[in-house]
Protein backbone atom coordinates (compact mmCIF):
# COMPACT_ATOMS: atom_id res chain seq x y z
CA UNK A 1 0.00 0.00 0.00
CA UNK A 2 3.00 2.28 -0.02
CA UNK A 3 2.19 3.34 -3.55
CA UNK A 4 -1.00 5.06 -2.36
CA UNK A 5 -0.58 8.71 -1.75
CA UNK A 6 -0.68 9.96 1.82
CA UNK A 7 -3.18 12.57 0.70
CA UNK A 8 -6.75 11.28 0.57
CA UNK A 9 -8.35 14.53 -0.48
CA UNK A 10 -6.65 17.45 -2.16
CA UNK A 11 -8.64 20.68 -2.09
CA UNK A 12 -7.24 23.02 -4.75
CA UNK A 13 -8.11 26.67 -5.09
CA UNK A 14 -11.68 26.16 -3.87
CA UNK A 15 -14.12 29.07 -3.81
CA UNK A 16 -17.74 28.88 -2.79
CA UNK A 17 -20.69 31.18 -3.27
CA UNK A 18 -24.06 31.60 -1.61
CA UNK A 19 -25.63 33.54 -4.47
CA UNK A 20 -23.34 36.55 -4.81
CA UNK A 21 -21.75 36.17 -1.40
CA UNK A 22 -18.38 34.49 -1.51
CA UNK A 23 -18.05 32.24 1.53
CA UNK A 24 -14.81 30.48 0.64
CA UNK A 25 -11.82 32.17 -0.96
CA UNK A 26 -9.29 30.07 -2.85
CA UNK A 27 -8.84 27.37 -0.26
CA UNK A 28 -6.02 24.91 -0.84
CA UNK A 29 -5.58 22.15 1.69
CA UNK A 30 -4.94 18.40 1.93
CA UNK A 31 -6.83 15.84 4.04
CA UNK A 32 -4.43 13.09 4.98
CA UNK A 33 -5.40 9.46 4.70
CA UNK A 34 -6.57 7.87 7.98
CA UNK A 35 -5.98 11.11 9.83
CA UNK A 36 -8.36 13.49 11.54
CA UNK A 37 -8.31 17.05 10.24
CA UNK A 38 -10.05 19.72 12.30
CA UNK A 39 -11.44 22.96 10.90
CA UNK A 40 -11.49 25.72 13.45
CA UNK A 41 -12.34 29.40 13.33
CA UNK A 42 -15.01 31.85 14.47
CA UNK A 43 -18.64 31.54 13.35
CA UNK A 44 -19.12 32.44 9.72
CA UNK A 45 -15.52 31.72 8.74
CA UNK A 46 -16.64 29.09 6.22
CA UNK A 47 -15.54 25.93 7.97
CA UNK A 48 -18.96 24.26 7.80
CA UNK A 49 -19.32 25.45 4.22
CA UNK A 50 -16.05 23.76 3.36
CA UNK A 51 -17.33 20.53 4.84
CA UNK A 52 -20.57 20.79 2.89
CA UNK A 53 -18.68 21.06 -0.37
CA UNK A 54 -16.88 17.79 0.25
CA UNK A 55 -20.05 15.72 -0.28
CA UNK A 56 -21.79 18.33 -2.42
CA UNK A 57 -24.69 18.42 0.02
CA UNK A 58 -25.03 22.14 -0.73
CA UNK A 59 -26.51 21.18 -4.09
CA UNK A 60 -29.91 20.45 -2.57
CA UNK A 61 -30.36 24.21 -2.22
CA UNK A 62 -30.61 26.65 -5.11
CA UNK A 63 -28.07 29.39 -5.83
CA UNK A 64 -25.09 27.78 -4.15
CA UNK A 65 -22.08 26.82 -6.18
CA UNK A 66 -18.43 25.90 -5.89
CA UNK A 67 -15.42 26.67 -8.06
CA UNK A 68 -12.08 24.95 -8.05
CA UNK A 69 -11.11 21.38 -7.60
CA UNK A 70 -11.43 18.71 -4.95
CA UNK A 71 -9.52 15.55 -5.73
CA UNK A 72 -10.70 12.45 -3.89
CA UNK A 73 -8.04 9.85 -4.65
CA UNK A 74 -7.17 11.90 -7.69
CA UNK A 75 -10.70 12.20 -9.06
CA UNK A 76 -12.27 15.65 -9.16
CA UNK A 77 -15.54 15.30 -7.25
CA UNK A 78 -16.74 18.73 -8.35
CA UNK A 79 -16.79 17.60 -11.98
CA UNK A 80 -20.18 17.85 -13.59
CA UNK A 81 -20.42 14.19 -14.51
CA UNK A 82 -19.84 12.88 -10.98
CA UNK A 83 -22.86 11.00 -9.64
CA UNK A 84 -23.53 12.74 -6.31
CA UNK A 85 -25.37 9.70 -5.01
CA UNK A 86 -22.28 7.56 -5.42
CA UNK A 87 -20.09 10.37 -4.13
CA UNK A 88 -22.14 10.48 -0.92
CA UNK A 89 -21.69 6.75 -0.52
CA UNK A 90 -17.94 7.44 -0.40
CA UNK A 91 -18.21 10.55 1.77
CA UNK A 92 -20.36 10.19 4.88
CA UNK A 93 -21.56 13.05 7.04
CA UNK A 94 -22.61 13.51 10.65
CA UNK A 95 -24.43 16.69 11.57
CA UNK A 96 -24.52 19.12 14.44
CA UNK A 97 -27.87 17.98 15.72
CA UNK A 98 -28.53 14.26 15.82
CA UNK A 99 -30.87 13.42 12.95
CA UNK A 100 -32.37 9.97 13.50
CA UNK A 101 -34.98 9.11 10.90
CA UNK A 102 -38.52 8.49 12.18
CA UNK A 103 -38.13 4.71 12.01
CA UNK A 104 -36.70 1.90 14.11
CA UNK A 105 -33.04 1.78 15.13
CA UNK A 106 -32.56 -1.14 12.77
CA UNK A 107 -34.22 0.63 9.85
CA UNK A 108 -32.21 3.79 10.50
CA UNK A 109 -29.09 1.83 9.63
CA UNK A 110 -30.63 -0.42 7.00
CA UNK A 111 -31.93 2.69 5.19
CA UNK A 112 -28.51 3.60 3.81
CA UNK A 113 -27.54 0.01 3.09
CA UNK A 114 -30.69 -0.62 1.05
CA UNK A 115 -29.99 2.39 -1.12
CA UNK A 116 -27.09 0.65 -2.80
CA UNK A 117 -27.74 -3.05 -2.83
CA UNK A 118 -30.36 -5.61 -2.02
CA UNK A 119 -29.10 -7.66 0.88
CA UNK A 120 -30.45 -11.00 2.08
CA UNK A 121 -32.06 -10.60 5.49
CA UNK A 122 -29.27 -12.29 7.43
CA UNK A 123 -26.55 -10.25 5.77
CA UNK A 124 -28.49 -7.06 6.41
CA UNK A 125 -28.73 -7.99 10.07
CA UNK A 126 -25.01 -8.70 10.20
CA UNK A 127 -24.16 -5.39 8.65
CA UNK A 128 -26.44 -3.45 10.98
CA UNK A 129 -24.90 -5.21 13.96
CA UNK A 130 -21.39 -4.53 12.70
CA UNK A 131 -22.13 -0.83 12.18
CA UNK A 132 -23.63 -0.52 15.66
CA UNK A 133 -20.65 -2.28 17.21
CA UNK A 134 -18.28 -0.07 15.26
CA UNK A 135 -20.07 2.96 16.74
CA UNK A 136 -20.02 1.67 20.30
CA UNK A 137 -23.80 1.58 20.44
CA UNK A 138 -24.51 -2.14 20.07
CA UNK A 139 -24.48 -3.04 23.76
CA UNK A 140 -26.96 -0.29 24.56
CA UNK A 141 -29.46 -1.06 21.81
CA UNK A 142 -29.11 -4.75 20.93
CA UNK A 143 -32.32 -5.61 22.80
CA UNK A 144 -34.36 -2.79 21.30
CA UNK A 145 -33.46 -2.68 17.64
CA UNK A 146 -37.13 -2.31 16.79
CA UNK A 147 -37.69 0.71 18.97
CA UNK A 148 -37.87 4.09 17.23
CA UNK A 149 -34.50 5.77 16.77
CA UNK A 150 -35.99 8.99 18.05
CA UNK A 151 -36.51 7.39 21.47
CA UNK A 152 -32.76 7.27 22.16
CA UNK A 153 -30.87 9.89 24.17
CA UNK A 154 -29.06 12.68 22.33
CA UNK A 155 -25.65 11.06 22.61
CA UNK A 156 -27.03 7.70 21.52
CA UNK A 157 -28.82 9.33 18.59
CA UNK A 158 -25.56 10.88 17.46
CA UNK A 159 -23.80 7.52 17.64
CA UNK A 160 -26.73 6.06 15.69
CA UNK A 161 -26.07 8.67 13.02
CA UNK A 162 -22.40 7.73 13.01
CA UNK A 163 -23.36 4.06 12.70
CA UNK A 164 -25.62 4.95 9.79
CA UNK A 165 -22.69 6.57 8.00
CA UNK A 166 -20.25 3.83 8.86
CA UNK A 167 -22.68 1.14 7.65
CA UNK A 168 -22.25 2.10 4.02
CA UNK A 169 -18.46 1.98 4.39
CA UNK A 170 -17.46 5.43 3.22
CA UNK A 171 -13.85 6.44 2.72
CA UNK A 172 -14.14 9.87 4.24
CA UNK A 173 -16.43 10.92 7.11
CA UNK A 174 -17.35 14.54 7.73
CA UNK A 175 -18.33 15.66 11.21
CA UNK A 176 -20.04 19.04 11.47
CA UNK A 177 -19.78 20.08 15.13
CA UNK A 178 -20.96 16.61 16.18
CA UNK A 179 -20.84 17.31 19.90
CA UNK A 180 -22.21 20.82 20.18
CA UNK A 181 -25.64 19.52 21.28
CA UNK A 182 -24.28 16.89 23.66
CA UNK A 183 -23.28 16.69 27.32
CA UNK A 184 -19.61 16.14 28.29
CA UNK A 185 -19.95 12.39 28.81
CA UNK A 186 -21.56 11.82 25.43
CA UNK A 187 -18.96 14.15 23.93
CA UNK A 188 -16.13 12.07 25.37
CA UNK A 189 -17.67 8.93 23.85
CA UNK A 190 -17.96 10.53 20.42
CA UNK A 191 -14.38 11.79 20.58
CA UNK A 192 -13.12 8.35 21.48
CA UNK A 193 -15.12 6.96 18.62
CA UNK A 194 -13.66 9.46 16.17
CA UNK A 195 -10.20 8.38 17.24
CA UNK A 196 -11.03 4.73 16.67
CA UNK A 197 -12.68 5.41 13.33
CA UNK A 198 -9.61 7.22 12.05
CA UNK A 199 -7.83 3.87 11.88
CA UNK A 200 -10.10 2.96 8.98
CA UNK A 201 -11.40 6.23 7.63
CA UNK A 202 -10.18 9.67 6.74
CA UNK A 203 -11.99 12.19 8.93
CA UNK A 204 -12.72 15.89 8.75
CA UNK A 205 -14.30 17.62 11.72
CA UNK A 206 -15.62 21.12 12.25
CA UNK A 207 -15.55 22.25 15.86
CA UNK A 208 -15.91 25.38 17.94
CA UNK A 209 -14.17 23.74 20.81
CA UNK A 210 -10.41 24.31 20.81
CA UNK A 211 -9.74 21.58 23.31
CA UNK A 212 -11.73 19.18 21.22
CA UNK A 213 -9.74 20.05 18.13
CA UNK A 214 -6.48 19.49 19.97
CA UNK A 215 -7.74 16.23 21.49
CA UNK A 216 -9.10 14.53 18.41
CA UNK A 217 -7.23 15.84 15.42
CA UNK A 218 -3.89 15.18 13.77
CA UNK A 219 -4.05 18.23 11.53
CA UNK A 220 -5.81 21.52 12.03
CA UNK A 221 -6.87 24.27 9.69
CA UNK A 222 -7.61 27.74 11.04
CA UNK A 223 -10.03 29.69 8.89
CA UNK A 224 -11.14 33.28 9.03
CA UNK A 225 -13.67 35.12 6.85
CA UNK A 226 -13.62 32.47 4.16
CA UNK A 227 -9.87 32.22 3.97
CA UNK A 228 -7.52 29.55 5.17
CA UNK A 229 -5.12 31.32 7.52
CA UNK A 230 -3.01 28.41 8.62
CA UNK A 231 -2.87 24.67 8.18
CA UNK A 232 -0.49 22.47 10.12
CA UNK A 233 -0.01 19.47 12.33
CA UNK A 234 -2.38 20.06 15.25
CA UNK A 235 0.34 20.01 17.88
CA UNK A 236 2.33 22.61 16.02
CA UNK A 237 -0.67 24.81 15.26
CA UNK A 238 -1.71 24.86 18.90
CA UNK A 239 1.70 25.29 20.46
CA UNK A 240 3.69 27.28 17.94
CA UNK A 241 1.44 28.78 15.30
CA UNK A 242 3.29 30.59 12.57
CA UNK A 243 0.68 33.34 12.17
CA UNK A 244 -0.16 35.94 14.78
CA UNK A 245 -3.83 35.71 13.79
CA UNK A 246 -3.96 32.02 14.65
CA UNK A 247 -2.29 32.57 17.97
CA UNK A 248 -4.74 35.30 18.89
CA UNK A 249 -7.64 33.00 18.13
CA UNK A 250 -6.46 29.87 19.91
CA UNK A 251 -5.42 31.80 22.97
CA UNK A 252 -8.86 33.38 23.10
CA UNK A 253 -7.80 36.93 22.43
CA UNK A 254 -10.55 37.33 19.86
CA UNK A 255 -13.51 35.52 18.31
CA UNK B 1 -49.89 50.37 49.69
CA UNK B 2 -49.35 53.09 47.15
CA UNK B 3 -52.15 54.36 44.97
CA UNK B 4 -50.40 53.51 41.76
CA UNK B 5 -50.17 49.88 42.78
CA UNK B 6 -53.85 49.70 43.70
CA UNK B 7 -54.83 51.30 40.39
CA UNK B 8 -52.69 48.80 38.55
CA UNK B 9 -54.35 45.91 40.35
CA UNK B 10 -57.79 47.31 39.65
CA UNK B 11 -57.01 47.70 35.96
CA UNK B 12 -55.64 44.18 35.85
CA UNK B 13 -58.81 42.88 37.50
CA UNK B 14 -61.09 44.69 35.06
CA UNK B 15 -59.15 43.38 32.12
CA UNK B 16 -59.33 39.81 33.39
CA UNK B 17 -63.07 40.14 34.10
CA UNK B 18 -63.72 41.28 30.54
CA UNK B 19 -61.80 38.32 29.17
CA UNK B 20 -63.70 35.91 31.38
CA UNK B 21 -67.04 37.49 30.48
CA UNK B 22 -66.33 37.23 26.76
CA UNK B 23 -65.28 33.60 27.13
CA UNK B 24 -68.40 32.72 29.13
CA UNK B 25 -70.59 34.48 26.56
CA UNK B 26 -68.99 32.65 23.63
CA UNK B 27 -68.85 29.22 25.21
CA UNK B 28 -72.34 29.71 26.60
CA UNK B 29 -73.87 29.92 23.14
CA UNK B 30 -71.95 26.85 22.10
CA UNK B 31 -73.24 24.98 25.14
CA UNK B 32 -76.78 26.08 24.34
CA UNK B 33 -76.49 24.90 20.75
CA UNK B 34 -75.08 21.54 21.80
CA UNK B 35 -77.62 21.21 24.62
CA UNK B 36 -80.57 21.82 22.30
CA UNK B 37 -79.08 19.48 19.73
CA UNK B 38 -78.53 16.67 22.23
CA UNK B 39 -81.96 17.11 23.80
CA UNK B 40 -83.85 17.22 20.51
CA UNK B 41 -81.66 14.70 18.77
CA UNK B 42 -81.50 11.97 21.36
CA UNK B 43 -85.23 11.99 22.09
CA UNK B 44 -85.94 11.19 18.46
CA UNK B 45 -83.18 8.67 17.75
CA UNK B 46 -84.02 4.96 17.71
CA UNK B 47 -83.12 1.79 15.88
CA UNK B 48 -85.33 2.69 12.93
CA UNK B 49 -83.20 5.79 12.36
CA UNK B 50 -80.38 3.51 11.26
CA UNK B 51 -82.36 0.72 9.58
CA UNK B 52 -85.06 2.46 7.52
CA UNK B 53 -85.08 5.00 4.75
CA UNK B 54 -86.87 8.34 4.51
CA UNK B 55 -90.53 7.77 5.39
CA UNK B 56 -93.51 9.50 3.84
CA UNK B 57 -94.68 12.15 6.29
CA UNK B 58 -96.76 10.62 9.03
CA UNK B 59 -95.24 7.13 9.08
CA UNK B 60 -92.16 5.73 10.76
CA UNK B 61 -88.83 5.72 9.03
CA UNK B 62 -85.18 6.59 9.36
CA UNK B 63 -82.10 8.04 7.75
CA UNK B 64 -80.43 4.89 6.43
CA UNK B 65 -80.47 6.07 2.81
CA UNK B 66 -79.02 9.45 3.79
CA UNK B 67 -76.32 7.92 6.01
CA UNK B 68 -75.26 5.46 3.32
CA UNK B 69 -75.35 8.18 0.64
CA UNK B 70 -73.18 10.46 2.75
CA UNK B 71 -70.73 7.67 3.51
CA UNK B 72 -70.51 6.69 -0.16
CA UNK B 73 -69.89 10.19 -1.43
CA UNK B 74 -67.48 11.11 1.35
CA UNK B 75 -65.57 7.90 0.80
CA UNK B 76 -65.16 8.55 -2.91
CA UNK B 77 -64.28 12.20 -2.29
CA UNK B 78 -61.53 11.17 0.14
CA UNK B 79 -60.23 8.36 -2.05
CA UNK B 80 -60.03 10.73 -5.02
CA UNK B 81 -59.00 13.86 -3.17
CA UNK B 82 -56.35 12.52 -0.80
CA UNK B 83 -53.77 11.30 -3.35
CA UNK B 84 -54.17 14.45 -5.44
CA UNK B 85 -53.92 16.68 -2.39
CA UNK B 86 -50.99 14.71 -1.01
CA UNK B 87 -48.98 14.88 -4.21
CA UNK B 88 -49.76 18.55 -4.82
CA UNK B 89 -48.92 19.39 -1.20
CA UNK B 90 -45.69 17.45 -1.59
CA UNK B 91 -44.80 19.39 -4.70
CA UNK B 92 -45.42 22.64 -2.82
CA UNK B 93 -43.58 21.61 0.32
CA UNK B 94 -40.61 19.86 -1.29
CA UNK B 95 -40.09 20.76 -4.92
CA UNK B 96 -41.80 24.10 -5.46
CA UNK B 97 -40.61 25.70 -2.26
CA UNK B 98 -38.06 28.04 -3.79
CA UNK B 99 -39.90 28.67 -7.05
CA UNK B 100 -42.15 31.47 -8.20
CA UNK B 101 -44.64 28.92 -9.49
CA UNK B 102 -44.85 27.50 -5.98
CA UNK B 103 -45.95 30.87 -4.71
CA UNK B 104 -48.66 31.09 -7.37
CA UNK B 105 -49.93 27.57 -6.70
CA UNK B 106 -50.02 28.21 -2.95
CA UNK B 107 -52.01 31.38 -3.52
CA UNK B 108 -54.50 29.62 -5.80
CA UNK B 109 -54.90 26.83 -3.29
CA UNK B 110 -55.60 29.34 -0.54
CA UNK B 111 -58.34 30.85 -2.69
CA UNK B 112 -59.81 27.41 -3.30
CA UNK B 113 -59.55 26.67 0.41
CA UNK B 114 -61.60 29.68 1.37
CA UNK B 115 -63.98 29.61 -1.60
CA UNK B 116 -67.63 29.34 -0.53
CA UNK B 117 -68.57 25.71 -1.02
CA UNK B 118 -71.67 26.67 -2.96
CA UNK B 119 -69.38 28.05 -5.65
CA UNK B 120 -67.66 24.67 -5.91
CA UNK B 121 -71.10 23.06 -6.10
CA UNK B 122 -72.10 25.39 -8.93
CA UNK B 123 -68.90 24.59 -10.77
CA UNK B 124 -69.55 20.85 -10.60
CA UNK B 125 -73.19 21.43 -11.55
CA UNK B 126 -72.01 23.24 -14.65
CA UNK B 127 -69.31 20.73 -15.55
CA UNK B 128 -70.96 17.44 -14.63
CA UNK B 129 -74.67 17.75 -14.01
CA UNK B 130 -75.42 19.86 -17.08
CA UNK B 131 -73.24 17.86 -19.41
CA UNK B 132 -74.52 14.49 -18.17
CA UNK B 133 -78.07 15.79 -18.04
CA UNK B 134 -78.94 14.57 -14.56
CA UNK B 135 -78.02 14.87 -10.89
CA UNK B 136 -75.87 12.05 -9.58
CA UNK B 137 -73.94 10.70 -6.61
CA UNK B 138 -70.77 10.95 -8.68
CA UNK B 139 -71.28 14.67 -9.14
CA UNK B 140 -71.79 15.01 -5.37
CA UNK B 141 -68.62 13.06 -4.70
CA UNK B 142 -66.62 15.22 -7.11
CA UNK B 143 -67.97 18.39 -5.51
CA UNK B 144 -66.88 17.10 -2.10
CA UNK B 145 -63.48 16.11 -3.53
CA UNK B 146 -62.91 19.70 -4.64
CA UNK B 147 -63.26 20.63 -0.97
CA UNK B 148 -60.99 17.82 0.24
CA UNK B 149 -58.13 18.63 -2.14
CA UNK B 150 -57.18 22.14 -0.94
CA UNK B 151 -57.45 21.09 2.70
CA UNK B 152 -55.10 18.15 2.17
CA UNK B 153 -52.74 20.25 0.03
CA UNK B 154 -52.51 22.84 2.76
CA UNK B 155 -51.95 20.50 5.69
CA UNK B 156 -49.50 18.34 3.73
CA UNK B 157 -47.45 21.36 2.77
CA UNK B 158 -47.52 22.80 6.28
CA UNK B 159 -46.49 19.51 7.83
CA UNK B 160 -43.64 19.08 5.35
CA UNK B 161 -42.43 22.61 6.07
CA UNK B 162 -42.24 21.69 9.75
CA UNK B 163 -39.80 18.87 9.02
CA UNK B 164 -36.32 20.25 9.70
CA UNK B 165 -34.03 20.45 6.69
CA UNK B 166 -31.36 18.64 8.67
CA UNK B 167 -33.40 15.47 8.29
CA UNK B 168 -33.46 15.86 4.50
CA UNK B 169 -29.75 16.64 4.50
CA UNK B 170 -29.03 13.58 6.62
CA UNK B 171 -30.84 11.35 4.15
CA UNK B 172 -29.24 13.08 1.15
CA UNK B 173 -25.82 12.68 2.79
CA UNK B 174 -26.31 8.91 2.71
CA UNK B 175 -26.89 9.14 -1.01
CA UNK B 176 -30.68 8.99 -1.05
CA UNK B 177 -32.38 10.55 -4.05
CA UNK B 178 -35.08 13.19 -3.72
CA UNK B 179 -37.96 10.76 -4.13
CA UNK B 180 -36.56 8.32 -1.57
CA UNK B 181 -36.03 11.14 0.91
CA UNK B 182 -39.64 12.22 0.47
CA UNK B 183 -41.25 8.80 0.52
CA UNK B 184 -39.20 7.19 3.25
CA UNK B 185 -38.17 10.07 5.47
CA UNK B 186 -40.16 13.28 5.25
CA UNK B 187 -43.56 11.71 4.61
CA UNK B 188 -42.97 9.39 7.50
CA UNK B 189 -41.92 12.22 9.76
CA UNK B 190 -45.00 14.20 8.71
CA UNK B 191 -47.32 11.19 8.73
CA UNK B 192 -49.42 12.03 11.78
CA UNK B 193 -49.93 15.59 10.59
CA UNK B 194 -50.90 14.52 7.09
CA UNK B 195 -53.40 11.97 8.42
CA UNK B 196 -54.78 14.70 10.67
CA UNK B 197 -55.33 16.84 7.60
CA UNK B 198 -57.28 14.07 5.89
CA UNK B 199 -59.44 13.56 8.99
CA UNK B 200 -60.15 17.26 9.18
CA UNK B 201 -61.08 17.22 5.51
CA UNK B 202 -63.56 14.39 6.19
CA UNK B 203 -64.96 16.35 9.11
CA UNK B 204 -65.30 19.36 6.86
CA UNK B 205 -67.20 17.59 4.05
CA UNK B 206 -69.44 15.54 6.29
CA UNK B 207 -71.45 18.63 7.12
CA UNK B 208 -71.37 20.30 3.72
CA UNK B 209 -74.82 20.92 2.25
CA UNK B 210 -74.31 23.55 -0.42
CA UNK B 211 -72.11 21.57 -2.81
CA UNK B 212 -74.53 18.63 -2.70
CA UNK B 213 -77.73 20.59 -3.24
CA UNK B 214 -77.44 20.75 -7.00
CA UNK B 215 -75.04 17.90 -7.64
CA UNK B 216 -76.27 14.83 -5.80
CA UNK B 217 -79.62 16.47 -5.09
CA UNK B 218 -81.49 14.08 -2.78
CA UNK B 219 -83.34 10.81 -2.87
CA UNK B 220 -86.25 9.70 -0.69
CA UNK B 221 -85.61 6.07 -1.39
CA UNK B 222 -82.95 3.52 -0.67
CA UNK B 223 -80.31 3.78 -3.39
CA UNK B 224 -76.61 3.18 -3.84
CA UNK B 225 -76.66 4.02 -7.53
CA UNK B 226 -74.05 6.71 -8.01
CA UNK B 227 -75.39 7.52 -11.46
CA UNK B 228 -78.67 8.68 -9.98
CA UNK B 229 -79.57 11.34 -7.42
CA UNK B 230 -78.33 10.24 -4.03
CA UNK B 231 -79.47 11.13 -0.52
CA UNK B 232 -77.07 12.65 1.99
CA UNK B 233 -77.42 13.61 5.64
CA UNK B 234 -76.96 17.37 5.30
CA UNK B 235 -79.38 17.73 2.38
CA UNK B 236 -81.92 15.45 4.08
CA UNK B 237 -81.69 17.56 7.22
CA UNK B 238 -82.22 20.67 5.15
CA UNK B 239 -85.24 19.23 3.36
CA UNK B 240 -86.84 17.76 6.48
CA UNK B 241 -86.25 20.83 8.60
CA UNK B 242 -87.92 22.99 5.96
CA UNK B 243 -90.96 20.70 5.79
CA UNK B 244 -94.12 21.29 7.83
CA UNK B 245 -94.16 17.76 9.32
CA UNK B 246 -93.28 17.23 12.98
CA UNK B 247 -91.95 13.68 12.51
CA UNK B 248 -89.63 14.93 9.73
CA UNK B 249 -88.40 17.63 12.10
CA UNK B 250 -87.53 14.95 14.59
CA UNK B 251 -85.58 13.03 11.95
CA UNK B 252 -83.73 16.22 11.01
CA UNK B 253 -82.60 16.60 14.62
CA UNK B 254 -81.47 12.99 14.66
CA UNK B 255 -79.48 13.55 11.48
CA UNK B 256 -77.92 16.67 12.97
CA UNK B 257 -76.73 14.82 16.02
CA UNK B 258 -75.32 11.96 13.95
CA UNK B 259 -73.24 14.43 11.92
CA UNK B 260 -72.16 16.34 15.01
CA UNK B 261 -71.00 13.21 16.79
CA UNK B 262 -69.18 11.99 13.68
CA UNK B 263 -67.37 15.32 13.33
CA UNK B 264 -66.62 15.34 17.06
CA UNK B 265 -65.06 11.88 16.92
CA UNK B 266 -63.01 12.85 13.86
CA UNK B 267 -61.78 16.03 15.51
CA UNK B 268 -60.82 14.31 18.73
CA UNK B 269 -58.97 11.62 16.78
CA UNK B 270 -57.22 14.29 14.72
CA UNK B 271 -56.27 16.18 17.87
CA UNK B 272 -54.82 13.16 19.60
CA UNK B 273 -52.86 12.27 16.47
CA UNK B 274 -51.53 15.79 16.28
CA UNK B 275 -50.37 15.83 19.87
CA UNK B 276 -48.50 12.60 19.22
CA UNK B 277 -46.73 14.21 16.30
CA UNK B 278 -43.74 15.07 18.48
CA UNK B 279 -42.28 11.60 18.41
CA UNK B 280 -42.68 11.37 14.66
CA UNK B 281 -40.12 14.04 13.85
Amino acid sequence: MTSRSDVKVAINDLSFYYGKYQALKNITLPLHRNKVTAFIGPSGCGKSTLLRVLNRIYEIYPNQYAEGEILLDGENILARDVDVTLLRARVGMVFQKPTPFPMTIFDNIAFGLKLYRHYPKSELEDRVEHALKRSALWDEVKDKLHVSGTALSGGQQQRLCIARSVAIEPELILFDEPCSALDPISTAKIEELINELSEEYTIAIVTHNMQQASRVSDYSAFMFLGELIEFDVTEKLFTAPSKQHTENYITGRFG
Amino acid sequence: MSGIYRRRRLRSFIFMSLSVAATVFGVGWLALILGTLFYQGFTGIDLATFTQSTPPPGSTGGLLNAIVGSLLMSFIAVVVGTPIGLMAGTWLGEYGRHRKLGFVVRFLNDILLSAPSIVLGLFVYDVMVLSLGHFSGWAGAVALATIVIPVVVRTTENMLLLIPNTLREAAAALGATRSIIIRQVTWRAAQAGIVTGVLLAIARISGETAPLLFTALNNQFWSTDLNAPLASLPVSIFQMAMSPYADWHRLAWSGAIIITLAVLILSVTARSLQSRRGDGA
